[in-house]
């Protein structure tokens, strides 16, 4: 443990009351809150954080904000390692532990850092020359070494262990940022009562305030920001969302954010998700998200202790840390000298400023002479040197060179607005030569820019920016802001110089740190011709990587224009996509994932089902059971033979509520009816079901089910369930765009019946105990017969229909009653050995009946391929008719279903095995169909299945080969009906 | 996206399915060529569009939108249902 050597004696916001320890590649230090693991290094004099992505160059710190490009670690470990964390957003806590990366074996000592021997090898564009290369090469030799070497972080491979939640928040004005316009605007929209989010990716709200020594309103900023938070935090109208980032606007005024809300502890609380992604629709937003500054391209600029001057001022002020003990300060603006002053009150000395203007205002430079501070006007920074940097070398407006001892060079090159969201959507910033900068250029709709944003950088018109967006904002959505007096703020000089590279750049003078993209690259890209931004980009990758460009993209843009001899606005500037920041996959799936990867259906009896020995299946969202294992049964398939040959052999019953469940009602639905199915239903007489077909409107089979008429004028309709809620559509599509003029009313009722088929030769004596006021008679309740019923009081409804080919009925009660009448029909039932039978059992019973499911209804089957073409009405229109009457259609070599038995009796036919003649090749061109269901009949003692084949109504008794080339052994099958249990319908009838 | 269903309000577009152009008109009689172009045929305009939205998890109308395809501006909905004289 060590003390911290580099912490200025007094200042900054952090908490020098309470240490916290924490640990960097294994070393212990010490901080306070308060500090971000990147000001805590630098106060233990930690200047080394990492190495680079290509050349695996030492990096230190640039920034002080989330557009760090070289301080990225992996922060936690195991299974909560999270690799390319900006050191410069860690919110220090008690026990930290972060790791540097892309170094091996360790930070010090890193041998890949022989890439900067080979760097002609890593230029612009040398994926793509590399790509030129042989293949095998490529494969063998360079991926592996590539990949190996060039990189950041790596991922834990382990599960996350923390979760993930959803949000949304709605309101009149979303502002983004609060600082000092962030803050006006927020509170000047909360007193006029608008419902106000407020988002900022801070701890503490104040942004720039935070940094600077220059107060407002005769307060310090920090001070005047916190009690701004308190009174808007004292409004029930307004949401705080601090550390939550917006890193996207979408259509129709929907921003995404990202809210970290346990980032900052050691691991999340109990319950509490690591991050928040909110949905936030405003009806306006204001974009206050300030400036960044950005570096100057010159030899050296990535050395350690080379840093952002806005940064050095941050660490100085708001973390009361010297970020070196020697400073030279280089400006191309105003804003550096004010760098180079709180140097000077936080007692670091500073040797020189040097300016890339001619000519500088007494105002900022005579305090600076007066202390004896070197100071160099039209200067130029050649090179700097050392890794921690240990000098510069530099000339002045007069050519004369000058070396300083330093280890700090605080580098101010002018400030970019930070507009990415004003560019979203497709919208193109706008380049202004006056204060080099890209500001908004035309927003989308309802959004708006103020303050730094803005392009506004003395304090007095930022805030003055804040007010005119609100108050902007208030009046398009109708209501008034009656401005308070706004505080005083002095308007600090802020006149820039467009300056993008300084010196030769010959050696490595980088534009994109973080993909380590030179001076040199752009030059290159440019001889070869890679003169577009957009090409530029993806050429060099320069703005690539995880900071986006946030810090090297207009440098960069600058050397593009000034090697194209064009001016900046010119060359355009690249489209800005969202999201601005990374954002974890895992906030994007929130809760869903694993089991909660959508929500689960459950019927009405399913905990009586996982009681008796259920095994679920997922049907779509719905667990349906698939058979009940007995304690002595060891394999499924004895379960569901026992489970078959109980039903037809006396009585089972199946849960079958997951169909789909429609009701409707009106004097018209006979005729709707008519137009959806292929078959006739204005005919059914009251108290009776029908099986229907339905078509596609291209003529290709959508769905099947049954209709009953309850009613003269009410109607039941079942559909199978995947289709339930496209048959529903379907439906409303038809009565309310088709056909407005029938008078019909649909809904859903799925989920308002519980619904039990009962089957098996035994079911008529079952139903007659268990419903003994009911007449279940074949001449009361005939095949494909409906009645209607109270159940312990409840409406409840009994259907005499076979799914299964036995004596069979489905009997539906309300939902909640499922589970009660699963008691009741087995305490009933005991007398005449019910058993439950699961979807397998059910699928091998109607494929022993030959009945299509959704194996054989699988979008490009017609009717007549599934041997139900007869049940086409001539004397009506429906839907598909036409179409389906199309020639290829009607083909009779189309594929037809038949069923399919082994000639051996014995040998397994499996699904989507492919059909040949006996003894024709394997091709493509021999394919006569496949094999679409199959199964294991214990009914009949050997394997079925059912099958779409050529020409195979006219094939029955013919031998074909099943041919499986995937899972191998060709099998011999005689071609049958499909219909293989009671062929003639005697028992369903019974 | 949001969708101004005349019946529920402001709505997430998530809510909704879409369908598509609501130009065709699905013929009547026996015309083969015009039902295929009812079901195969169909503009793609860059600007202003009318689609039809199902309301699937809301009211479950079907609803005519005006979108702009070229920035996803929706211009307004109404009920695909014609108004029903009283
Ligand atoms: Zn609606």
């Amino acid at each position: 443990m060590t003390g911290q050597p580099f912490r200025l004696p007094h200042g900054g916001l952090i908490d020098r009351l309470h240490t916290l320890s924490f640990r960097f590649d294994g070393k212990a230090y010490l901080g306070h809150p308060g500090d971000t693991l990147a000001s805590a290094l630098l106060a233990n004099g930690v200047r080394l954080f990492g190495r680079s992505f290509k050349y695996h160059r030492p990096r230190g710190v640039l920034t002080a904000g989330s557009e760090e490009p070289n301080a990225l670690v992996t922060l936690r470990s195991g299974a909560r390692a999270e690799p390319n964390t900006r050191a410069t957003t860690i919110e220090l806590f008690d026990g930290l532990e972060a790791t540097s990366q892309n170094r091996w074996p360790s930070l010090g000592l890193d041998l890949m850092a022989i890439n900067q021997v080979f760097a002609p090898l890593f230029v612009a564009g040398f994926y793509y020359k590399t790509f030129m290369w042989p293949a095998k090469a490529w494969e063998k030799l360079y991926e592996p070494v590539i990949r190996r070497a060039a990189g950041l972080g790596a991922v834990s491979g382990l599960e996350d262990p923390d979760h993930y939640e959803h949000d949304h928040a709605f309101c009149d004005l979303l502002v983004v940022g609060a600082g000092p316009a962030g803050l006006v605007a927020a509170l000047d929209a909360g007193r006029a009562g608008l419902r106000v989010v407020l988002a900022d990716e801070n701890p503490l709200a104040g942004g720039h305030l935070l940094s600077e020594r220059a107060g407002l309103g005769g307060l310090g900023g920090a001070q005047w920001a916190a009690m701004a938070m308190a009174e808007l935090a004292a409004m029930p109208h307004v949401r705080l969302l601090m550390r939550t980032t917006v890193f996207g606007r979408f259509d129709d005024g929907e921003h995404g954010a990202i809210e970290q809300v346990a980032d900052h502890l050691p691991v999340p609380r109990p319950g509490q998700p690591r991050q928040r992604l909110w949905k936030i629709v405003a009806r306006r937003a204001i974009l206050a998200t300030g400036a960044t500054e950005r570096p100057i391209v010159f030899d050296g600029n990535d050395r350690p202790g080379v840093m952002l001057a806005s940064a050095v001022s941050t660490y100085c002020l708001r973390y009361g840390v010297a970020p070196g003990r020697r400073a030279v300060v280089f400006t191309a603006t105003d804003s550096g000298w004010t760098t180079a002053h709180d140097l000077l009150a936080a007692g670091i000395t500073l040797v020189a400023v040097i300016d890339t203007r001619s000519v500088v205002t007494d105002a900022l430079a005579a305090p600076v002479r007066a202390v004896g501070v070197q100071v160099l006007t039209g200067g130029q920074i050649i090179a700097a040197k050392g890794s921690p940097l240990t000098s510069i070398e530099a000339r002045d407006g007069t050519g004369r060179t000058h070396r300083f001892a330093a280890d700090l060079l605080a580098v101010a090159g002018g400030w970019n607005p930070q507009i990415a969201l004003a560019a979203h959507l497709g919208h193109k910033p706008a380049w202004r030569a006056d204060i080099a900068a890209y500001v908004p250029g035309d927003t989308p709709p309802g959004l708006d820019a103020a303050g730094a944003a803005e392009g506004r950088f003395g304090l007095g018109d930022i805030l003055a920016s804040g007010r005119r967006a609100a108050i902007d904002a208030a009046q398009t959505l109708g209501r008034t802001i009656n401005p308070s007096p706004l505080p005083h703020a002095e308007n600090t000089p802020h006149a820039v110089s467009a300056v993008w590279a300084s010196g030769p750049c010959k050696a490595k003078a980088f534009v994109d740190f973080q993909h380590d993209v030179t001076a040199s690259d752009i030059t290159l890209a440019v001889r070869e011709g890679f003169t577009s931004v957009e090409h530029l980009k993806r050429y060099t990758t320069l703005g690539m990587a995880t900071d986006q460009g946030r810090v090297g993209q207009v440098n960069g843009h600058g050397l593009l224009a000034a090697a194209t001899g064009r001016a900046l606005a010119e060359t355009g500037t690249i489209r800005a996509r969202p999201p601005v920041v990374p954002v974890a996959i895992g906030a994007f799936g929130g809760h869903h994932r694993g089991r909660h990867f959508r929500p689960e259906r459950r019927t009405a009896s399913h905990d009586w089902a996982a009681a008796h020995g259920t095994v679920f299946v997922d049907a779509g969202q719905w667990k349906r059971a698939q058979w009940f294992s007995l304690p002595h049964e060891t394999d499924w398939r004895q379960s569901v033979d026992r489970e078959v040959s109980a039903t037809r052999g006396g009585v089972g019953l199946c849960d079958v509520s997951t169909l789909g469940k429609i009701e409707l009602a009106g004097p018209d639905v006979g005729t709707l009816l008519d137009r959806l199915y292929i078959n006739m239903f204005s005919t059914l007489p009251v108290g009776k079901a029908r099986y229907g077909v339905m078509l596609r409107e291209d003529g290709l089979v959508f769905d099947d089910g049954t209709v009953t008429r309850i009613a003269d004028d009410r109607w039941f309709m079942t559909t199978t369930t995947a289709n339930a809620a496209p048959v529903m559509r379907h439906i409303d599509f038809a009565r309310q765009v088709l056909w407005p003029d029938l008078d019909v009313a649909a809904v859903s009722v799925t989920e308002q019946w519980a619904t039990y088929a009962i089957a098996g030769p035994r079911s008529r004596d079952l139903l007659t105990a268990a419903l003994p006021d009911l007449d279940v008679s074949n001449a009361a309740l005939p095949y494909m017969g409906a009645t209607t019923l109270r159940w312990r009081g409840h409406a409840a409804r009994l259907y005499r229909l076979s799914f299964s080919g036995e004596l069979a009925y489905e009997l539906s009660v309300p939902a909640r009653l499922g589970a009660a009448l699963v008691e009741h029909l087995f305490a009933v039932g005991a007398a005449f050995g019910l058993i439950a039978y699961g979807t397998e059992a059910l699928g091998v019973m109607r494929i022993e009946k030959g009945h299509p499911a959704g194996n054989e209804l699988n979008g490009w089957t017609t009717a007549t391929d599934l041997g139900m073409g007869r049940m086409a009405s001539t004397k009506k229109d429906y839907i598909g008719r036409i179409m389906a009457a199309r020639p290829a259609l009607v083909d009779p070599a189309r594929p037809r279903l038949v069923g399919l038995r082994p000639v051996d009796g014995a040998s397994a036919i499996r699904a989507g095995g492919h059909l040949l003649r006996p003894g024709a090749a394997p091709v493509a061109a021999n394919d006569e169909g496949f094999v679409t269901s199959a199964c294991f009949s214990p009914t009949l003692g050997h394997p079925i299945a059912l099958a779409l084949l050529a020409h195979g109504a006219q094939r029955h008794g013919e031998e074909v080969v099943v041919h499986d080339p995937v899972r191998g052994a060709d099998v011999r099958a005689l071609v049958c009906d499909p219909v293989f249990h009671d062929p003639a319908g005697e028992k369903l009838r019974g | 996206m949001r969708i101004p269903c005349p019946f529920c309000g402001s709505r997430d577009s998530r809510e909704f399915v879409s369908r598509g152009d609501a130009a065709p008109v699905r013929p009547a009689g026996d015309d083969a060529e015009a039902m295929f172009d009812y079901v195969y045929l169909r503009d793609n305009p860059a600007g202003l569009f009318e689609e039809l939205w199902y309301h699937a998890q809301g009211c479950r109308n079907w609803l005519r939108v005006e979108r702009n395809t070229r920035d996803h501006t929706i211009v307004g909905a109404r009920l695909a249902r014609p108004e029903r004289a009283a």
